[in-house]
């Protein structure tokens, strides 16, 4: 397989989560992904991919103790470089969160992380197979046919305004599942876990950063 | 809404996926690592990988080939056989699996169910629990593949292991194994109903009704099979076709079509 090279992919490995699978679907995708282990690697990448399983302030002192935060705040919102969070690396976006106590986000979409307010007969996270239900339009689901399906594992999700919103999620209520501003993308499922929807969407994504 | 899931057991007895009949006698059945590649693209849900072998002789598991499977495998990912550790636990989890399903450590070491919890989430951690019907004829916890009778009530032990936070329970007649009878639904039935967490049907599905019955007769969060999955070309798309024409709410691949096939009660096209 021809391996594509148009953009540099680099995966942020802050210390949340296993990046195995990450990398296997970009690799699978035909790319070449590297991953970003210190501040000063940032820099090359094309499009920058923030993963993360795990608690928000965990997450959050990492990406401060390993000095990312100021960088990928350049490299997204000054340089414009094309940013993927994919579940955690979605929360983390928001002003602020409530798991665990109160800690504060990039701040780079406005929203709060609240925790999903369930009736008992729901159980918590959320974890399963769902489907997207669209808002809008968006570059990275149009390659999606009849099944919207994607795979989810949370317990929080991430309450913005509508307007950053291109995909909700039904679970007792409608919650965020996908983000879209300007470079900036962000999803609360798991994309490499999602079998073909996945790796459609991925593609999508993908493309579109090559071609915008 | 959260779909239905159908979601195929693996039973790995070295690098080949064994038939398991009472889990006394193993069937060789094929490679591995083709029977993860057709899985993939044969529209399942996700998929358990049971290391029998690392369960009878007690020998760690095999990380490499659980790499192997990890990396081309764009599904949740469970792994079992041989955990007894949160140190061997951590190692699956590194090797790319997403779940970790323990069934006798979680009996002997109940504790390792919410250690476990604790440390990775209880979203990774899913107890197997293997039940027998004893001379009383009721229902009984039983471990060592299925050899070993705990004196444990399956009800009371669920009720335990959720109490534990583990995230799911893998449920398995052993009775019913490689019998193609059908699912102990009223074993399913109980255990489901006794706990919030999801219970995952196993043992002894013989006919895509099964499937179907496991849903509206047993209220199982989700069904799995071994053999029946291992025989037919297109076995899980056509059981997804099934299930879907019963009105049962599955997530469908659309690279596939479902609508016009005629399928037999065996799950052959017809």
């Amino acid at each position: 397989m021809n391996k594509i090279s148009f953009s540099k992919i680099g995966i942020v490995n802050y210390g949340m989560g296993n990046l195995g699978s990450v990398v296997n679907v970009f690799k699978h995708l035909g790319h070449d992904p590297y991953i970003i282990l210190e501040p000063k690697d940032v820099e090359k990448a094309d499009v920058i991919i923030l993963p993360g399983v795990g608690a928000f302030g965990e997450a959050m002192t990492n990406l401060h103790e390993r000095r990312f935060v100021d960088v990928l705040s350049d490299q997204v919102l000054v340089k414009k470089k094309f940013f993927l969070g994919i579940c955690l690396g979605m929360q983390l976006l928001a002003e602020s969160s409530e798991e665990k106590g109160a800690h504060r986000g990039l701040g780079w979409i406005p929203g709060h992380v609240k925790k999903l307010n369930v009736d008992s007969s729901l159980r918590l996270p959320h974890m399963g197979w769902n489907d997207l239900i669209f808002h809008g339009s968006s570059p990275i689901y149009s390659s999606l046919s009849d099944s919207k399906a994607v795979y989810f594992v949370h317990t929080y999700y991430f309450d913005c305004d509508s307007k950053y919103i291109d995909a909700y999620v039904e679970y007792g209520k409608q919650v965020t599942a996908s983000i879209h501003h300007d470079n900036i993308f962000a999803v609360q499922y798991h994309p490499e876990k999602s079998h073909s929807n996945g790796l459609k969407i991925l593609s999508a994504f993908l493309q579109y950063t090559s071609q915008a | 809404m959260l779909k239905k899931r159908l979601i195929p057991c693996l039973i790995l007895k070295g690098d080949k996926i064994v038939q398991s009949i009472k889990f006394k006698r193993y069937l060789p059945i094929g490679q591995a690592n083709i029977a993860i590649e057709f899985f993939m693209n044969w529209d399942v849900d996700e998929i358990v990988l049971l290391d029998i072998e690392a369960s009878i002789k007690k020998t760690p598991p095999k990380y490499e080939l659980i790499n192997y499977f990890a990396k081309h495998c764009f599904l949740p990912l469970s792994v079992g056989g041989g955990i007894t550790s949160l140190e061997e636990m951590r190692k699956v989890l590194l090797a790319g699996a997403d779940k970790i399903i323990i069934n006798q450590a979680a009996v002997r070491f109940p504790g390792l169910i919410q250690e476990g919890a604790r440390v990775f989430g209880s979203q990774c951690i899913v107890v197997s629990i293997d039940v027998k019907i004893n001379a009383q004829q009721e229902y009984e916890v039983a471990i060592d593949s299925g050899k070993v009778l705990t004196g444990m009530d399956p009800v009371q032990w669920a009720k335990e292991v959720e109490n534990l936070d583990a995230g799911e329970i893998l449920l398995n007649s052993v009775d019913r194994d490689g019998t193609k009878q059908g699912y102990d639904l009223e074993l399913i039935r109980q255990v489901q109903e006794a706990v919030n967490i999801p219970v995952i049907a196993c043992g002894g599905v013989g006919k895509m009704s099964h499937l179907v019955e496991g849903f509206t007769k047993a209220n199982a969060h989700a069904v799995s099979a071994a053999n029946i999955f291992q025989y037919t070309e297109h076995s899980t798309i056509i059981a997804k076709a099934y299930l879907k024409r019963a009105g049962i709410d599955v997530r469908l691949d659309s690279q596939v079509k479902y609508d016009d096939i005629g399928i037999d009660e065996v799950g052959r096209i017809i």
